[in-house]
Parts: C-alpha cells; sequence; structure tokens
C-alpha cells in the first residue's frame, strides 16, 4: 500500500483504501508505544515545525509526542489570534519558516481552509491539526481506529453524532470519514447547531429526537459545547443543554448493549455527557487519547518517510 | 361521576366536518357516543341541557390574550381575564408572555399555570417568550417552557428585531416541535407612528404607521421560516398586503399560519376620529379595503386563526391623549359576536368558524383532542345561539378592563353555554 498526495489536509481527500493504510501503519506504531523504549529512529534529520494559532493541549501534545517517538526535530510556533492582528500574514510567517527547510507544517488555524494556503507556499508536508469549522482529519483516522478495535466493521453500524455539529470538524472530518467505510450516520443536536445542508449526504440523517439518534446505535460520538455559543443564541444556556442534550445512562439503554461512547474532548463532564458513562466501561475517550498518538506518528511517517525507509 | 347530556343541537364538527342535529353525552369531562345515537342516557344524576335551536360548537380556543398577571393585576387578573373569556363562550385562552415578569422561564410559566388550575374556570395555555425578559436579544430557555407547559413562544408586543435571533428562534423551537408566533414589525418604520398612516392621521395631525412596517416583517418572517424549513404562526394580521403574502407563501408551501382579530375586519381607522384612545392599537385599524381582503383571507382559508389579541388597560391609562395611550383593546366578550356578523352576511358559514375559533388553534398550537367533537375528545363545547340579540354594555363587561371602542353596539348571537371538561358555566 501506498499514499501518493503530498498532504494531508481533508479526509475527503482519502481514499477507504488510504485509510485503512493509515491505521494499519497505525497499529504498528501502536506497539511501539507499548515498549519501554517508545523511540525509533525513523524520521531522523527531519523538521516538522507545529504552527498553531489556536490554543490546543490535547492535540499539539499528541503530535509533539509522535514527533518525539519517531525522533524528528520538531519547532513549535503559537501564535495567539491576538499577535496575528498586529503580526505578519499566515502567508508571511509559512514563507519565513520555509526558508529554513522545514519538512513539515503541522497546521492548526481558526480559519477554515488556512492548511490549503499553507499548502500552496510550501514544498513541505502539510497536516492539518484543525481548521475552523472544517476539518480535523488526525481525529477522524483516530476515531475510526478506536472504532474498529471495536467493531469487526463499520459498514451499516449506526453512528450517532450528537452535539454542536455546527462548529465541530471533529464531526465533519468524521461523517466523511465514516460515510467511506459505509456507516448510517444519525446526527442530533438543537438544530441551531445542525448545518443546513448536511442531509445532501447519503446516509447522513438528522434526527428528530436525542431517542431517535441513539436507539440501536453502535456507536455515539458526543461533542463538546461550548459556553460562547450562547452570545450567538444558537442555544440559549448551558443548563438548558444540560438538560435536553446530556447522555445519560437513562438514554445509553436505548443504544446497542455493546455500544461504544467517543468524545473529541476535552469534555464538558456532566454537560454534554454524564460522568458515570465517562468512567464506564462503554466508553473509549482515553483509547481515543492513546490512538491519536499512534495514527499521528503514522501520518508523519507515511508522509514524510514512507518513500525512503521502513518501520 | 358528571354526566351532562346536550340534546336537539346542530352539532357543527369540524374534523368530521359534519354539521348535524344529535345529541352529545359527556361522561367525566369527554366527549362519549357522538355518532348519533340516541342512546337516552338520562337519569336524575345527568345534567341535560336542551339545545334546540341552537348550534353546539366545539370550545372556542383564543390563542391570543394578554392577562396582565403577574404585574398589571389592575388591568386584569388571570382569573378576570378566565371570567370574560367564559362570558365570551371561550373553553380555552393562550396567554401571552408580556407580563411583569415576563414568563420566560419555568418559574413565572408554572406560576400563571397554577394559579389558571386553581381558578378552575376554563383552560388556559401559557406562551412563553421568545427571548429573555422579550429583550429580543437572547434566546430564552425555549425547551424549558416547554417542559414546564408552555404550548408557543412568542415576544408578542414587541417584534423580534434581529433576523438572527428570529432565524435562531424558528431552528431552536423546530427541534422541540414548539410553534413559534410572530408579532410582525418593522419597530423602527413605525417609529412614533400610533395609528394607520393614512388621510386619517392627517387629518388629526397625528404620527401615522405605514402599513409596510407590518408586511415587510411578516415577509422577513415567512421567508426565514420557508428557508430554514420551519413552522411559523403570524399574529394579528391587518392588511390587505399581509393577506397577500401569507397567501402566496401558503402556495408556495411554506409552513405558515396566520391569524386576524374581530377588529381588523370591523372597523376601519376613522374609529379613531375624535382621537378615540380605545381604537388605538397596534397593529393599527386600516381601510375599507383592508377589511375586504381580510374577509377574502378568511373565507379562502388564508386566515386560519379569528384571535381577540385581549388586551386590557385601564380607563386611567386610556383616558389621556392618543399619542400617550397604550395600545389595546380588550375583545374577549365581543370576539365571537363580530365574528357572527361575517357569519350573517355571508361571509363565513358556522363551519369556518369553527375551524377559525377552534380547531385551528388547536392544531397550529398541538393542544390533542380539542378543537372538535369527536368521542373521547375533552369535552369543551360552546352553545351559541346565533340570533339572540343583545346590547353591548360597559356595565356588564366582565374584565376589568372596559377599553373597547364597540361599547354601545347591538349585536346578534351570543355563546349562551360555556362548557369546559363537562362543567357548565350558563350565561
Ligand atoms: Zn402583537
Amino acid at each position: 500500500m501506498s499514499y501518493g498526495k503530498k498532504d494531508l489536509i481533508s479526509i475527503r481527500d482519502l481514499t477507504k483504501s488510504d485509510m485503512l493504510y493509515f491505521l494499519e501503519t497505525a497499529k504498528e506504531f501502536k506497539k511501539i508505544s507499548l515498549k519501554d523504549i517508545k523511540k525509533v529512529p525513523t524520521l531522523r534529520g527531519k523538521t516538522v515545525i507545529n504552527l498553531f494559532y489556536e490554543p490546543s493541549t490535547r492535540t499539539k501534545a499528541s503530535f509533539e509526542i509522535a514527533q518525539k517517538r519517531l525522533s524528528a526535530d520538531s519547532l513549535n510556533i503559537v501564535i495567539s489570534q491576538s499577535s496575528v492582528t498586529k503580526g505578519e500574514t499566515l502567508s508571511d510567517t509559512v514563507l519565513n519558516l520555509e526558508s529554513m527547510k522545514p519538512d513539515a507544517f503541522v497546521v492548526r488555524h481558526y480559519d477554515s481552509g488556512a492548511p490549503y494556503l499553507v499548502s500552496r507556499i510550501t514544498n513541505a508536508v502539510t497536516i492539518n491539526a484543525g481548521d475552523g469549522i472544517n476539518e480535523h482529519p488526525t481525529q477522524c483516522l483516530l476515531d475510526i481506529m478506536t472504532i474498529l478495535e471495536n467493531k469487526k466493521d463499520i459498514n451499516s453500524l449506526k453512528v450517532a453524532i450528537i452535539g454542536d455539529i455546527y462548529h465541530s470538524r471533529v464531526a465533519r472530518s468524521d461523517i466523511y470519514g465514516l460515510l467511506k467505510f459505509g456507516a448510517n450516520i444519525y446526527l442530533y443536536g438543537p438544530y441551531t447547531l445542525l448545518p443546513k445542508f448536511i442531509e445532501v449526504e447519503n446516509n447522513v440523517k438528522v434526527a428528530k429526537s436525542m431517542e431517535e439518534a441513539l436507539k440501536d446505535a453502535d456507536v455515539i460520538i458526543m461533542l463538546r459545547i461550548q459556553k460562547e455559543r450562547m452570545s450567538l443564541n444558537f442555544i440559549p444556556s448551558i443548563e438548558e443543554y444540560r438538560s435536553f442534550f446530556k447522555l445519560t445512562k437513562d438514554l445509553m439503554f436505548l443504544a446497542r448493549k455493546d455500544a461504544i461512547v467517543l468524545h473529541p474532548g476535552p469534555v464538558n463532564r456532566d454537560t454534554e455527557i454524564s460522568g458515570e458513562i465517562m468512567n464506564s466501561n462503554r466508553s473509549v475517550i482515553l483509547k481515543q487519547v492513546e490512538n491519536g498518538i499512534a495514527v499521528r506518528m503514522a501520518c508523519l511517517y507515511i508522509l514524510l518517510g514512507s518513500r525512503s525507509k521502513t518501520i | 361521576m358528571r354526566k351532562l347530556l346536550i340534546k336537539n343541537g346542530v352539532v357543527i364538527d369540524p374534523v368530521s366536518k359534519t354539521e348535524v342535529n344529535r345529541d352529545i353525552y359527556i361522561e367525566d369531562g369527554v366527549i362519549k357516543n357522538t355518532a348519533g345515537t340516541k342512546r337516552g342516557i338520562s337519569g336524575k344524576d345527568t345534567e341535560v341541557i336542551d339545545a334546540s335551536n341552537l348550534l353546539v360548537l366545539p370550545g372556542f380556543i383564543d390563542m391570543h390574550v394578554h392577562l396582565r398577571e403577574p404585574g398589571f393585576e389592575y388591568k386584569e387578573t388571570i382569573q378576570s381575564g378566565m371570567e370574560s373569556a367564559i362570558a365570551g363562550g371561550f373553553t380555552s385562552v393562550c396567554c401571552m408572555p408580556n407580563t411583569n415578569p415576563v414568563n420566560d422561564n419555568k418559574e413565572i410559566n408554572t406560576f400563571i399555570i397554577n394559579k389558571a388550575k386553581a381558578a378552575g374556570l376554563i383552560n388556559l395555555w401559557t406562551i412563553g417568550a421568545i427571548s429573555k425578559n422579550n429583550g429580543g436579544v437572547r434566546l430564552s430557555n425555549i425547551a424549558e417552557l416547554k417542559e414546564s407547559g408552555a404550548v408557543a413562544v412568542s415576544d408578542d408586543g414587541k417584534p423580534v428585531e434581529d433576523s438572527s435571533l428570529m432565524a435562531k428562534a424558528l431552528l431552536y423551537a423546530k427541534t422541540f416541535d414548539m410553534p413559534v408566533i410572530s408579532h410582525s414589525e418593522d419597530i423602527k418604520l413605525r417609529s412614533k407612528g400610533i395609528m394607520n398612516e393614512g388621510v386619517i392621521s392627517l387629518r388629526l395631525g397625528v404620527h401615522g404607521i405605514p402599513r409596510v412596517a407590518e408586511e415587510i416583517a411578516i415577509f422577513r418572517d415567512i421567508r426565514l421560516a420557508g428557508y430554514y424549513n420551519a413552522k411559523i404562526h403570524i399574529a394579528h394580521i391587518s392588511t390587505k398586503g399581509s393577506v397577500n403574502i401569507v397567501r402566496q407563501a401558503k402556495k408556495a408551501g411554506i409552513n405558515v399560519s396566520a391569524e386576524t382579530c374581530p377588529h381588523y375586519f370591523s372597523l376601519t381607522e376613522e374609529a379613531l376620529l375624535q382621537y378615540n384612545t380605545n381604537a388605538k392599537i397596534n397593529p393599527p385599524l386600516r381601510t375599507k379595503d383592508d377589511i375586504n381582503s381580510i374577509k377574502e383571507g378568511l373565507a379562502d382559508g388564508t386566515i386560519d386563526v379569528i384571535a381577540s389579541d385581549h388586551a386590557p388597560h385601564s380607563e386611567d391609562e386610556k383616558n389621556t391623549t392618543l399619542d400617550e395611550a397604550p395600545f389595546g383593546i380588550i375583545g374577549l366578550e365581543t370576539s365571537l359576536a363580530l365574528t357572527l356578523r361575517l357569519f350573517h352576511e355571508k361571509t363565513v358559514s358556522m363551519m369556518d368558524i369553527a375551524m377559525l375559533m377552534s380547531l385551528n388553534p388547536a392544531k397550529i398550537l398541538n393542544l390533542k383532542g380539542r378543537g372538535g367533537i369527536q368521542n373521547g375528545f375533552t369535552g369543551d363545547i360552546t352553545i351559541v345561539d346565533s340570533d339572540k340579540k343583545w346590547f353591548y354594555r360597559k356595565e356588564n363587561i366582565k374584565s376589568l378592563s372596559k377599553n373597547s371602542p364597540f361599547i354601545g353596539e347591538n349585536f346578534r348571537g351570543k355563546a349562551l353555554y360555556t362548557i369546559v371538561g363537562g362543567k357548565v358555566f350558563k350565561l
């Protein structure tokens, strides 16, 4: 197997077999993470720039660890939104960094499509670590990896994605990725938080209730709700959100007995998901974090190193 | 067990679209044996009403009233408002949230509902606020309002000025299948206006309200509902243009319903001559041409509902200049009589009235088991004598407020019994 493209920006650019290739590779790297010495020399001499225009704890840490375990040299550039207004443009920043001859950019940006701009400027590999409300392809890959560790096949599984779909790049990447695996996707949340044209995708259905979304679900992906959504009236209050959109133990009974619960984090415990469920064996949220490192190692390996080296 | 037999009336049921002479039996508040079987259920424990020469209609529902409690009990209380409703033949009223405090949360909502239950008169359904404090800025907890008993949301009295907020309200309410009722008005265009902008406002030398202030806003709200595939109910339409906009929207398949009030097909702007503050309403009384269009809209089904927009204000408040007086008139006790004028002039049929004043409001607000005379439906019935002549005297008004431009008029047609869940109020 191989992957012919320079970048990983949208999950829609990947075929199902591309994704399987990333996941097979990730599986191998997961083994490394379980070893006593977790470092391999695979990407020695490669320089990766983590260019983060948005605060991120989890994704940034995950990419950094992945780079360290592959022996790449990383450089973290964190630019707060406020300093951008006074400072240089994204393209100037990338052009400057480009002259330092990096091998890859890992880009997190508050604007949708920013990684495409980076990719057009640089010859280096561009990996999208989350752009605006658009996509988060590595999160999709790690979600699918986590699902496949629990389910034999994703084809015709019922996947419920619940919460703020509209602002969620995770939801968008997950939807596009899971559709390629043949999932039946049910979305639910306040209709203010559902993208208007989402049902043009085959096998994506907007449910009329929590119950409809969760009934016989095999996989439940809960999304984070942010307090800021109140200011533009997407929701009236967090209290009401909690009362009507939280995944509770009672609602879990509607799903299949072996249903698993995912959440991209960070979780608002007892707001979008009850603590009880997080603590239960239905939750695979910590597995997602673990698989995140393996998936990001696989991405870096495939995009940077697979043509010349083996694991 | 409470038993009630209504004999020999002409029973008008808009659900089955039938108008036949038959008996109705109500047991424990529920309608039984309506299939025309004259089972002769009677005994000394059965209350009997002889409805010979009378019309038996599903209990009237006024989906747009302002009871002023909490906050303005000197204008109207829940109790007095319900007594006024009974006098007008209404078995149910829906009260708008612009009280003080505004009904934008479950505490106020529960307070109103409990207060109404304690009065034990008629059904009261609450309409919660779209935005917190009717402020037009933040969405209220609409799901919480629904869960605590509200049947719709509206910022009535004020429009939702911000299109984005209206869009969010339509979508958010749709999540919970909660109807949104729009008081459609471009308030900046209304500005200082106090009556219809026209020849009369010119002669009176007062600020006019352009009709387009209503039409623009209705158009916006209907377009929003259409775009977001949501449901919208337009309150109190008053102009020809509004009727046309609603008619076209319905043709285009948009999920819109519309309401008018008796004063919009009964009076013109001329009622404000002599600076009559009891004819100051918002939207304002319009022209003969508008009245004709409203009637057409009622006849062809463009307008779904007749509601009173009962808006009590004290005599002191109305006893001032046209500019200073508050908008609004009372209507619960004249709504039926004014509507029956349309029946007598053959603009609408009795079946139309049953739809406009009972079934359609029940449908729009998802009130199950109401709006028709069907086996198993709640025993809410209004018995009407369509020919009874009466005179509207201020002293006879049940409402705490007397702000009506119809005082001193002769009417033909009246409710004789208001029956709520089998409980009889003889008028
Ligand atoms: Zn209004």
